[in-house]
């Protein structure tokens, strides 16, 4: 039996103004994997995945790696996964490219040339080197993407979650992430709407609602289950020819 | 725009490029301490320092009027008070006035074409200035221009929807609601900057990369750039 | 082309549009990927770079200078104007007002609050796009120190004001280096400070709206007053007739950041009450007028002290200054007072009169011209 990655139990979340966001969840993580989070909005993805680092705190247990994620074991919590943000503007906040993907190590302990090494070779292994020293501003949205996953990689994580990777790119943006993805040999959980971009990646989906996992399988079934898919209302309104 | 054409000039390939950021601010003092000081003789004064300036652009491989031109954006407004003073009787003062104003922006232009600004901000750091003030200043140049952008779509927006009729005070409610959601977005933006930097390790100290290393070529240029213009200033207090 | 695609065409962008623009300030406030697009890509705008980009490079930065020319509500002095002692001076004094404030501000080692403070100054920039109808030709845009210090506290305030000074002298010369002391003095310090006071006095009770309209109106109205005094005690010269336009033009302009700041706070409070702070309870009226006017009084105190040469010769040569310092720097101020007194002064002074007004004209019109073709 593997030892999963990530195992969550019985995790229970209230906003501020006591709105109850995650209602009793269990997950397991396990090596290899890549699980898609699907789900409506205001259903408790991003929620849920904010506390497997640590960012929320709730009621519940969640193990990462066999720690259990606690104060004190946070830094290294962190360093096991690494988190892609929607908007890659908010993830790349340092002036330059090198810095940004430098900031990890950093803050890792590691030397200054230590750092520069690890983001170099993070940069090659998705790909811009060529913007080391550019500004984030001045990238196309499928770069910045790239960019921020480099910096993920290069605290050398064992799991990758991903929220809504897809927005803000085009079609080609988004199979080329999709290739990227396919090469990282990372535990992977990808927070999307994209239900054609689950399938090529997720060999396994879990549904979101009302705070709860309403169920488990393939990317498929769940679109079945829960008619989750936006095929549906064109085939049915729309009478002449595509 | 003019922050990207200076972007673009700071990461050229020059001597004056590869300089040290301290050596280049404290040039940069010295230059303007002189021509700020220079009541007498401003006139031969006034045309040895632009006289240094145009060199320094050419050995920098910058584009001369462009450079020129955009240092101009100080005018004016020194034209406004130029057009004063001379309407008051003080030719001279306003002689002055729109010299010193011209060639004091022309070269912090030239600073700032050719260092990065966060190369910049790591000098300033080394010389005194307090880096929690620096780092807010590199924060607010990095996302100054992301910020505005979202403004002017929801400018765009507002103004897509406004009709012609509607009566000022509306519009200016409207404009303060405008601003209003500007400030909770910025806000909100803050705050998932603070996630992703806390979610990559971040506990409470920037730990940066850039290395400054002065060198004597830093030496010998911050030498040579801080004689010429003192030695005109000089000059120009002695001729009197 | 097909039914789907044109279909597919009008939902994508009512949807984006709606998310982008419409979208409810509440949901925007929250911001988190739940709230966004549902996997819809959003639309890709074209890169809207703000201000002039759309005329030939030789009339950008003249466009520039014109609009701030006319709606430049933040006086920053640029290198030139000021004379050595002032500049000197207010770099000096700067130099410790700004470390005092950094280091409340940022409550020891701490650095997470540079996210915040760094976003925040960009919002102060990018606010001065939206634009607020005022009256016939004009509008004006905010200046933001009263609204920061009521959202942010007075020294975070501070930080953030310094950065944008900073940041706009280095990367688009607007305002000195030599001068930043001067400016940060003038607009960071004494303006923002002056902003915040009203509000931390009456901010708790029934003058909230009061309190805050005269935070807005103090900060502007000081920073404008302060510079004009430098200016004044520099030598520029100004006949008196010019010197009440531009007082009356600063106040009609403080008043405006007056009504902009309380506006964007009502707005903000409906948003989120959590934004703006809680001022400390202790409303004490006699305390907080007295000292507002103590700040309006020393600033307008300055500028009159500063108009009166004999006060400052006096005090240059008691303290042995100025036999020293004739020797590197002259003060014109015996040429002002000549000037200020003598017959042609009455010539000059209609003479300014004009002068000042058919460059506020002519700023206006360019200003409006610029900013309908920028398509606003």
């Amino acid at each position: 039996m593997r030892q999963p990655l990530i195992e969550v139990r019985g995790l229970h979340f209230h906003y501020e103004d006591g709105t109850p966001a995650l209602n009793g969840v269990d997950f397991q993580l396990f090596p290899g994997e890549t699980v898609a989070l699907l789900g409506a909005n205001g259903s408790g993805k991003t929620t849920f995945v904010l506390h497997l680092n640590g960012l929320l705190t709730g009621e519940g247990s969640v193990t990462v790696c066999g720690m259990r994620v606690d104060k004190d074991t946070l830094p290294k919590v962190r360093q096991k996964i690494g988190l892609v943000f929607q908007d890659s503007d908010n993830q790349l906040f340092m002036p330059t490219v090198i810095e940004d993907v430098a900031f990890g190590p950093l803050n890792m302990g590691l030397s200054r040339d230590q750092a520069v090494a690890r983001a170099r070779a993070a940069l090659e292994q998705v790909g811009m080197s060529a913007a080391v020293n550019k500004a984030p501003y001045h990238l196309s949205a499928g770069e910045k993407k790239r960019v921020a996953i480099a910096g993920i990689l290069a605290m050398d994580p064992e799991i990758l979650i991903l929220d809504e990777p897809t927005t803000f790119l085009d079609p080609p943006g988004q199979r080329a992430l999709a290739e990227l993805l396919d090469r990282l040999p990372q535990a992977k959980i990808l927070v999307t709407h994209d239900v054609e971009f689950a399938m090529t990646l997720a060999n396994r989906a879990v549904f979101f609602a009302n705070g709860k996992l309403a169920g488990e399988g393939t990317v498929t079934d769940i679109v079945q289950r829960f008619g989750w898919n936006q095929a549906h209302w064109r085939s049915q309104s729309c009478t002449s020819e595509r | 725009m003019h922050h990207v054409v200076l972007e673009q000039w700071s990461r050229r390939e020059s001597v004056l490029h590869r300089r040290d950021p301290r050596a280049k601010i404290v040039a940069l003092l010295v230059f303007l301490i002189a021509v700020a000081t220079t009541r007498h003789g401003f006139l031969p004064a006034g045309a040895a320092y632009l006289t240094m300036l145009l060199a320094v652009i050419l050995w920098a491989r910058l584009p001369l009027w462009n450079a020129l031109g955009r240092a101009a954006v100080v005018l004016p407004f020194t034209l406004v008070f130029a057009i004063i003073t001379v309407i008051a009787g003080d030719v001279e003062r306003a002689g002055l006035l729109l010299g010193k104003s011209y060639l004091s922006a022309l070269a912090v232009l030239v600073l700032v074409s050719t260092t990065p600004l966060p190369r910049l901000l790591r000098g300033l750091e080394l010389l005194g200035v307090p880096r929690f003030l620096l780092m807010v200043a590199q924060f607010l140049y990095r996302y100054l221009f992301v910020i505005s952008e979202e403004a002017q779509h929801m400018r765009v927006a507002a103004a897509s929807r406004r009709t012609a009729k509607a009566a000022r005070a509306a519009r200016f409610r409207a404009a303060a609601g405008a601003l209003a959601v500007l400030f909770a977005r910025s806000y909100a933006r803050a705050e998932a900057i603070h996630r992703a930097m806390v979610a990559r390790g971040f506990q409470g100290r920037f730990r940066l990369l850039s290395m400054l290393r002065f060198q004597w070529a830093d030496g010998l240029f911050l030498l040579a750039a801080a004689a010429a213009p003192a030695a005109v200033r000089f000059a120009a207090e002695v001729r009197l | 082309m097909s039914c789907w695609a044109i279909r597919g065409q009008t939902e994508y962008f009512r949807a984006t549009a709606a998310r982008k623009y419409l979208v409810s300030p509440r949901i925007a406030a929250r911001g988190d990927s739940e709230t966004l697009s549902p996997g819809t890509v959003p639309l890709d705008l074209p890169s809207s770079r703000p201000h002039f980009s759309h005329l030939p490079l030789c009339r950008q930065p003249v466009a520039r200078s014109f609009q701030s020319c006319y709606r430049e509500v933040f006086v920053h002095i640029p290198d030139g104007f000021l004379s050595t002692p002032v500049w000197a001076t207010m770099d000096v004094a700067a130099v410790p007002a700004v470390g005092v404030l950094v280091r409340r501000a940022q409550r020891g080692f701490d650095e997470s609050k540079v996210p915040l403070l760094g976003v925040m100054g960009a919002f102060v920039f990018a606010a001065q796009m939206i634009n607020f109808p005022v009256g016939i030709g004009t509008s004006g845009h905010l200046v933001g120190a009263a609204l920061l210090a009521i959202t942010l506290g007075p020294a975070p305030a501070t930080v953030v004001m310094t950065a944008i000074l900073a940041i706009q002298a280095l990367v688009f010369q607007d305002g000195g280096i030599l001068a930043l002391g001067a400016n940060i003095t003038n607009m960071a310090v004494a303006g923002t400070l002056a902003g915040y006071l009203p509000f931390h006095f009456w901010g708790a009770g029934k003058w909230r709206k009061a309190s805050i309209f005269l935070g807005g109106l103090l900060s502007v109205l000081v920073s404008a007053v302060l510079a004009l005094a430098q200016l004044f005690v520099s030598g520029v010269t100004m006949p008196a007739s010019v010197l009440g336009i531009s007082l009356a033009l600063f106040v009609v302009s403080a008043a405006l950041e007056g009504a902009i700041t309380l506006a964007v706070v009502q707005s903000l409070e409906a948003i989120n009450p959590g934004f703006v702070r809680k001022p400390e309870s202790r409303g004490s009226f006699a305390l907080g007028t007295l000292a507002s006017a103590a700040v309006l009084l020393a600033a307008i105190g300055v500028l009159f002290a500063s108009t009166q040469p004999d006060g400052i010769e006096k005090l240059a040569q008691t303290t042995g200054i100025s036999a020293h310092a004739k020797a590197l720097f002259t003060t014109p101020l015996t040429d002002y007072q000549a000037g200020f007194f003598s017959a042609p002064w009455l010539r000059r002074a209609s003479a300014g009169l004009a002068g000042l007004g058919l460059i506020y004209g002519a700023c206006v019109l360019f200003g409006r011209v610029v900013s309908r073709k920028r398509g606003a």
